[in-house]
């Protein structure tokens, strides 16, 4: 229960709407500080908008997005925050951004929240080692004095290029592309292509790792590696992540917290157990109404 | 077993043949009847009484037709050929010696270009070749390598270009014909007011994307062109300014006086002097945007332009600044098109809009689009071929005599034919390697091994 106890985003009444359609309508609900939270529902019941909402590409149109990146979030202090016009605040008890206050590189760059896309958004005509060096883009700009000492090859810039460059192999090694380092990026395999689009949000030193339906079009044994991969970096980099899955033998396996979504309202929120067994997640799923179809479908799926 | 073969190739050869040749009958059939209405009837006003006449013109549709024939069955041969070759080609590693020998050899060549001249045509026979040929290809050199991290690089369509050459080319202008600044102080001025221009234009299309942000820079040109020739008190409108002062070497000038660069150092005064100085000049100038842009590339700056051009959302989820990336790019791009603008007029010592309308742009463009975008390389070669082929129209002279002695026109000029070369040359070009002269992309960082990305890979830029 740690998205009660100790959250790490708090969204509140968030909505998001499109002229007259609402794709979000009043959602909240809380992403716990080392947990792995996936955000399920049928086709079209608002995840990727909420994703893109707590990312920077879309502005809400109402509610909040209050992420405690270090310490705790104290509701008086976000309260606070709110009022003044300000995005972010520091406080004795830890720092508070407003995501919806601010821009999406700011996010990822302020904030610490990266993600993935559904369709893969690698620079296909780069390397694989390009596409982990721009992820350190912030980094390694400030590091090269805004270009002007990187012009002169100053050796503070240098030594936080290698430093880069180590952190980039380190990524390489973990998701096994190291062999790989200097061939472009549009050309490895769909799978290895995933697995690169995690490493390069890993590069830009998250505290929320979003990811949009990872295990898309993976086999299963890359589906288990993916698993593998996601524990690691939750355990061993102490980052939380935030996933959309269809893939429902990942989302159980992984997952510490399962909100459900759909058409734009949550309709369940739970430890993945409790959501199996919500007969209202299941019917959303599979539109049965009666209690004997149901009875066959808790079967099926193992409730 | 081997006779077999030989003939089963052979029997495949000769229907290849006879695929082509009827294929290039299609084409000539084609062609035959496109030019029964436009080629073979001609209306001509009689020279006695002004009636008009029908005239007949089926040689030329003969020789129409044959030269479509001819041209396609070259095509189809030309197509057929290569296949076996190109199976090899790409079993080669990539030529990176070649590549070194253009640098290396390209560079030595430009700096020993106005000695060897010199030395071989004497003073009074190089000047044409180094001022019309050298100093002329160069600026283009240098405009291609400005724009090219512009378009190349951040991917972003500019077909304003030119108003940054204009703006660098007044600023030289103005503040020496009313401040009295010498060439050198007003170099980096202009520079900088040029890149000002670029932000400026930065600003409002931030947002736009593709064939809008075209149309934008586009029509952005054409404003400091149109403010140029209107308001006259500022810039002397379409007449222009003239009498700009001229280059000096450390305050002396080029001139036959007492006091001049020549007579400085003993000699006797030689316009190729002069020439020759500013030739360094805008090599100086040109390596200068090279070496910036080669460095540029590899600095965080330089991967952000080329990840925008791959893809603008992913780098907004990288944490990527894509305002501040895109508005250093335009600067930067117009930066280096303002010095270049600068040593135009020196160069020059007039200006008039006339010298900064749209096809300067679209000729920078062309010569980035050509040379192979993000290739700097490519740009130089490009530029080498296009204008150094323009220049080289005029030298046609022997073209004239014989259009002249053989089909009686008598104000036959080769220059006219530029448009049309030009074109062709392009399409044939876009045929051939679509992705320019250097198709592929050499990256910026690697950790064992440096491996060119193949054009088809790297992404054009949506702006």
């Amino acid at each position: 229960m740690r998205w009660n106890s100790d959250p790490l985003l708090l969204v509140e009444n968030l909505t998001m709407r499109f002229g007259g359609l609402i794709a979000v309508n009043k959602l909240s609900f809380q992403v716990g500080r080392g947990d792995i939270t996936a955000l399920i529902g049928p086709n079209g019941a608002g995840k990727t908008t909420v994703f893109n909402c707590v990312t920077g590409f879309y502005k809400p149109t109402e509610g909040r997005l209050a992420l405690a990146r270090e310490g705790i979030a104290v509701p008086e202090e976000v309260a606070a925050l709110t009022r003044s016009p300000m995005r972010s605040a520091k406080s004795a008890k830890g720092d508070v951004y407003l995501l919806e206050r601010m821009a999406g590189n700011q996010i990822t760059f302020k904030a610490r929240v990266a993600r993935t896309f559904q369709n893969i958004r690698l620079f296909q005509g780069m390397t694989v080692l390009e596409n982990l060096m721009v992820a350190q883009h912030n980094r390694l700009m400030i590091a090269s004095g805004l270009t002007f000492l990187g012009l002169v090859g100053a050796p503070s810039y240098r030594s936080a290029e290698r430093e880069a460059i180590e952190r980039a192999k380190y990524w390489l090694e973990k998701i096994g592309l190291t062999d790989r380092a200097d061939d472009p990026a549009g050309e490895l395999p769909y799978g290895a292509q995933r697995r690169l689009e995690i490493a390069r949000a890993m590069c830009t030193d998250p505290v929320l790792l979003c990811l949009d339906e990872p295990a898309a079009g993976l086999n299963p044994r890359e589906s288990l590696e993916l698993n593998t991969l996601l524990n690691m970096i939750r355990d061993v980099h102490k980052v939380s992540i935030l996933l959309i899955e269809h893939d429902m033998s990942v989302v159980m396996q992984i997952s510490d917290h399962v909100v459900v979504l759909d058409y734009g309202t949550k309709i369940s929120d739970g430890t993945p157990t409790e959501v199996r067994n919500d007969p209202k997640v299941i019917a959303a799923y599979l539109g049965v109404a009666d209690e004997e179809e149901l009875a066959e479908v808790e079967a099926e799926i193992g409730a | 077993m081997a006779i077999a073969a030989a003939s089963s190739s052979h029997a495949d050869e000769t229907s290849g043949i006879a695929d082509r040749v009827k294929e290039s009958v299609y084409a000539g059939l084609l062609t035959l009847v496109l030019c029964i209405p436009i080629v073979l009837f001609h209306a001509e006003a009689n020279q006695n009484d002004g009636t008009l006449e029908l005239l007949w013109r089926p040689v030329a549709v003969a020789v129409l037709v044959v030269l479509a024939f001819a041209g396609r069955f070259a095509v189809l041969t030309f197509k057929a050929a290569p296949k076996r070759e190109r199976a090899v080609a790409v079993a080669k590693p990539a030529s990176s010696g070649l590549t070194a020998l253009l640098t290396w050899g390209g560079l030595g060549f430009l700096l020993l270009f106005p000695p060897i001249l010199v030395v071989t045509l004497g003073s009074s026979g190089s000047l044409k070749w180094i001022d019309s040929y050298g100093i002329q290809i160069l600026i283009y050199v240098m405009l291609g390598w400005g724009l090219n991290i512009v378009v190349g690089l951040a991917g972003l369509l500019d077909l304003g270009y030119v108003a940054f050459y204009a703006v660098g080319a007044y600023s030289y202008t103005l503040l020496a014909t009313t401040f009295h600044l010498s060439f050198w102080i007003c170099l980096p001025i202009a520079g900088i007011l040029a890149a000002c221009w670029g932000m400026i234009l930065g600003f409002p299309v931030l947002r736009l994307r593709g064939d809008y942000l075209a149309i934008v820079t586009l029509a952005f040109g054409e404003i400091i062109r149109t403010i140029l020739i209107n308001w006259t008190a500022f810039s002397g409108g379409s007449a222009g300014i003239s009498s700009i002062p001229k280059i000096t070497f450390f305050g002396l000038v080029f001139a036959d006086r007492p006091g001049s660069f020549d007579d400085f150092f003993g000699m006797e005064y030689s316009p190729i002097h002069g020439k020759v100085f500013l030739y360094y000049v805008i090599l100086a100038l040109a390596l200068l945007t090279n070496l910036v842009t080669l460095r540029l590339r590899r600095l965080p700056i330089g991967r952000a332009w080329e990840a925008l051009r791959e893809d603008e959302i992913a780098c907004r989820s990288l944490g990527v600044n894509t305002t501040n990336t895109k508005l250093t790019a335009f600067a930067l791009g117009a930066f280096f098109g303002g010095l270049a603008g600068s040593f135009f007029a020196v160069r020059q010592g007039f200006v008039s809009p006339e010298s900064f309308t749209f096809n300067e742009s679209a000729t920078i463009l062309a010569i980035v689009v050509l040379g192979g975008m993000g290739s700097q390389i490519g740009v130089a070669l490009a530029a080498v071929a296009l204008i150094g082929g323009f220049e080289m129209l005029r030298e046609l002279t022997f073209l004239k005599a014989i259009m002249a002695q053989v089909f009686g026109m008598d104000d036959f000029d080769p220059t006219q034919y530029r448009g049309l070369l030009f074109g062709l040359a392009m399409v044939v070009m876009m045929v051939l390697r679509p992705r320019g002269f250097v198709s592929t992309r050499a990256p910026s960082i690697f950790l064992k091994e440096r491996k060119s990305v193949s054009g088809d890979l790297v992404k054009e830029g949506h702006g």
